[in-house]
């Protein structure tokens, strides 16, 4: 456990920075004025939050108040967008939801200027007192861990004297000047595994980089966050980039490196904004640069923004990518641990690993040893997505059940509508259906399942979503993104999706499935790296889980869930169409729908392009548009002038 | 006549030259190039792929090479207000494709194409990280969030609206 600084210049050095850190932190929190803190993450700008922050100043303006207006990172609840805590003198704070410009007016009104706390709109209180439920009362907030995203939304993310009050650094300030080999021994004995997806030892890691015999050693952090539906790497940049940066210097300073690189998207325009801000402030205060805090240590960070290619998640071709050639895997060994980027041993961890060093350092392994699974310690965090009542970041310890994330911390399902796959891992991972939901989340349970870790994406569908389609989808997605390097990987991936295609499109062949096995087996051992040895895993999971599926497609031309749109088809139940009701006519977008001769609705079967439109305008009352799945099930209904024509000829 | 397409292209390649010194010699540099000349002039022009491999001193083939390669370079010049329909899984899953499908109907153009009056351009991206709030939509940097078939009828007709009304106001001036 480091908890004090070692070396005596550094600890002076830091001691002074805290100092200054203390004296800002209780400046803010000893003011009288209400605290209005908005959370301007991605998520949060997304929904409004820029407008928010207007209203509120334009508010507070007209009502003649003051108060500091803090922009902190992102919570993870992302449902509740935009989120918005205030504190005023007197009462605990709360945390309001979806806070819109107009309640941003009322908050102003009626909380800051007569103290109606406005119970209707707030989601709880951030803290226990008599007076409004906490928000620790919902099983989203109270069953958290929060080790990664601890500081996440609490502190300004372009502001590092925040995180140093927070407690940030610290591990850093007490790392200098000791035995590297005992920094890494303690990582190792915290059991800390890679949170890239494949779980690989990351005090193992660290030990080859360190024992590889080389002048110079380099690292670099992969924040190349490619998967379709994941983006908690760039939530953790968002909110906390600091961390990150501390876990680095940490590393950089165990291996012995000297130069550090973060490889991130080019598509998170904020996250690279915010990144570069932290640097510049981290080398301002001499926890980056030639000397850290006054020692002989020093490391250089740059940052390389990836250009959109999935594969560069791979450590290998990730290197390709920042030496200037097309990011393309190549064979290991050697690994990138002992020969990387220019040749040199290179450590490669995940925004979450790195995030995770200076908490297990300041804490001490035992403490991170005790979170979780024996064989997976510490927590997971997932974003969590599609068909749930409260989508959005959760941190869990591993061992937690799929059911005990999805259907109690985030809510179930929405709509009444039934569970029936969860996604995880994204285009390497799997589905999983109902029957394995009691499974617990570590990297080795899921691995058994057929799915994977992955870097944490977490999709959930419902009755609504078509296996066989997802199924598609994520091949289409490989597809696109195999570099081509591995035959199998690139053809293979290509007739998996024809078949797909074909069978989605009710064209499917018996003997398709033993295909779709085969040649998925065979990408599997063709391939050279982890993309091409995972990306069938969707096929492969939902052909063991949802067979029948398949079946429906291939022999009854009929999609059980209705999305496929080729066999599928809205019509018009005229028993319970109303008269005169027009409300699904302007909804639809190609003028499909037209009256009968009793004055009501039906679809022209030619012209839709089954978006559904016209079943989501049809007021309740009626829900007169109906869905079916083989088409030919639709009644055939023609226009009154296509009805004269044939009775004349 | 409006605008001749030559000079216009001479003003990037000048543009271009005068940004190259900025960057050293060496093959590492080629993706930072890139992005640069994208983010100045949201394309890659044909005629500055000569110059960057000139700089470096590799083969024009070897800097297609890498820009093909990679999805974030486009070598058209995308539309005045580029839409970026995401279809990451969420997206997917909740009918972001239905989406796709209409601003392509809507605007008569497919998916990487730019509309003849150069106003809009139609990309599909993987994710754009908002997933909370699918389907997603991110037209002129604003993201949209829960789109529907009948919200992209309203927001193409929110910027007809606004151009015509600039329209006649141009006109209006010019009396």
């Amino acid at each position: 456990m480091i908890s004090e600084p070692y070396d005596q210049e550094a600890g002076q050095a830091f001691r002074s920075i805290l100092r200054e850190a203390m004296r800002r932190r209780s400046a803010f929190k000893e003011a009288v004025l209400p605290k209005i803190h908005i959370g301007m993450s991605t998520c949060g700008i997304a929904s409004g939050a820029l407008e928010t922050k207007n209203a509120f100043e334009t508010a507070l303006n007209e009502c003649g108040l003051s108060a500091l207006i803090h922009s902190i990172g992102c919570i993870g609840h992302c449902y509740a967008e935009p989120v918005v805590i205030v504190e005023r003198p007197g009462f605990p704070p709360i945390l309001y939801y979806k806070v819109t410009p107009g309640k941003a007016r009322m908050i102003v009104k009626s909380y800051l200027a007569e103290g109606d706390p406005l119970f209707e709109h707030l989601l709880g209180a951030m803290e226990e007192n008599d007076l409004i439920p906490s928000v620790m009362d919902f099983p989203r907030f109270s069953r958290e861990t929060r080790v990664i995203t601890e500081k996440c939304g609490r502190i300004d993310p372009e502001d590092i004297y925040e995180y140093l009050a927070e407690g940030g650094y610290a591990a850093l300030a007490g790392v200098l000047g000791r035995n590297p080999d005992h920094i890494i021994r303690e990582i190792t004995e915290s059991g800390l595994r890679g949170r890239g997806g494949a779980g690989f030892p990351t005090g193992q890691k660290w030990m080859l980089a360190r024992n590889a015999d080389a002048g110079q050693k380099a690292i670099i952090c992969n924040a190349d966050e490619g998967d379709p539906g994941a983006y908690m790497d760039r939530t953790i940049l968002e909110s906390n980039p600091y961390q990150i940066l501390e876990g680095m210097a940490i590393c950089a300073y165990a291996v012995g490196a000297r130069k550090g690189t973060i490889y991130i998207r080019a598509e998170y325009p904020l996250a690279v904004k915010i990144l570069r801000c932290a640097v510049e402030q981290a080398r301002v205060l001499g926890f980056l640069g030639k000397s850290i805090l006054g020692t002989s240590f020093g490391l250089e960070i740059d940052l390389f923004e990836g250009s959109g290619a999935f594969v560069c998640g791979e450590e290998t071709a990730l290197i390709q990518s920042i030496q200037g050639d097309r990011g393309m895997p190549r064979h290991r060994p050697p690994y990138p641990a002992q020969k990387g980027l220019w040749n040199q041993p290179t450590v490669i961890n995940n925004v979450k690993t790195f995030a995770l060093v200076p908490t297990i350092l300041a804490q001490g392994a035992a403490w991170f040893k005790s979170i979780g699974t024996e064989t997976s310690p510490g927590t997971a965090i997932f974003s969590v997505v599609g068909s749930v009542v409260h989508p959005g970041l959760v941190e869990i310890p591993t061992g937690v059940t799929l059911k005990a994330l999805i259907l109690d911390i985030c809510g179930g399902i929405p709509n009444k509508k039934r569970f029936k796959a969860v996604q995880i891992g994204g285009p390497s991972g799997g589905c999983l259906p109902e029957e394995l939901l009691a499974t617990p989340i570590d990297f080795d349970s899921l691995t058994e399942a057929g799915a994977m870790m992955g870097s944490g994406g977490m999709v959930v569908m419902d009755e609504d979503t078509c296996m066989v389609d997802v199924a598609r989808y994520f091949l289409d997605f490989t597809q696109k993104e195999s570099c081509g390097k591995c035959t199998f990987c690139r053809i293979g991936t290509f007739h998996l999706l024809r078949i797909l295609e074909r069978i989605t499109r009710g064209e499917g062949r018996e003997g398709d499935l033993e295909q779709l096995e085969e040649l998925s087996i065979q990408i599997k051992e063709g391939s050279l790296c982890g993309f091409g040895k995972t990306a069938p895993n969707p096929v492969l999971t939902s052909l063991r889980y949802f067979r029948k599926e398949y079946e429906a497609h291939i022999r009854e031309k009929r999609c059980p869930s209705g999305m496929c749109r080729a066999l599928t088809a809205y019509y018009i139940d005229l028993e319970k169409c109303a008269r005169g009701c027009d409300a699904c006519v302007g909804s639809c977008p190609v003028e499909a729908i037209f009256t009968t001769e009793d004055r009501k609705k039906a679809v022209d079967q030619s012209l839709c392009v089954k978006c559904g439109e016209c079943m989501v305008s049809c007021p309740v009352e009626y829900s007169a548009v109906k869905k079916v799945s083989p088409p030919h099930l639709a009644p055939v209904i023609l226009r009154p002038v296509e009805k004269e024509a044939k009775k004349n000829a | 006549m409006k605008n001749n397409p030559v000079p216009e292209i001479e003003a990037i390649l000048q543009d271009v030259t005068a940004r190259l010194k900025d960057f050293r010699k060496e093959k590492c540099c080629l993706i930072p190039i890139l992005q640069m000349i994208q983010h100045r002039h949201a394309h890659l022009p044909h005629e500055t792929i000569k110059l960057v491999a000139d700089h470096l001193g590799i083969a024009p083939c070897e800097v297609y090479g890498v820009a093909t390669f990679y999805n974030q370079f486009r070598f058209h010049p995308p539309g005045k207000h580029p839409i970026k329909v995401c279809l990451g899984t969420a997206c997917h899953v909740r009918g972001g494709s239905i989406i796709l499908e209409n601003f392509e109907r809507k605007l008569r153009i497919k998916d990487g194409e730019t509309t003849p009056d150069k106003e809009f351009s139609i990309e599909r991206v993987a994710c754009v990280g908002c997933c909370a709030l699918a389907p997603v939509t991110v037209l002129d940097d604003q993201v949209h969030g829960h789109m529907a078939p009948s919200k992209v009828e309203g927001l193409i007709l929110g910027f007809e609206i606004e151009k015509q009304k600039q329209e006649r106001e141009k006109a209006k001036d010019d009396f």
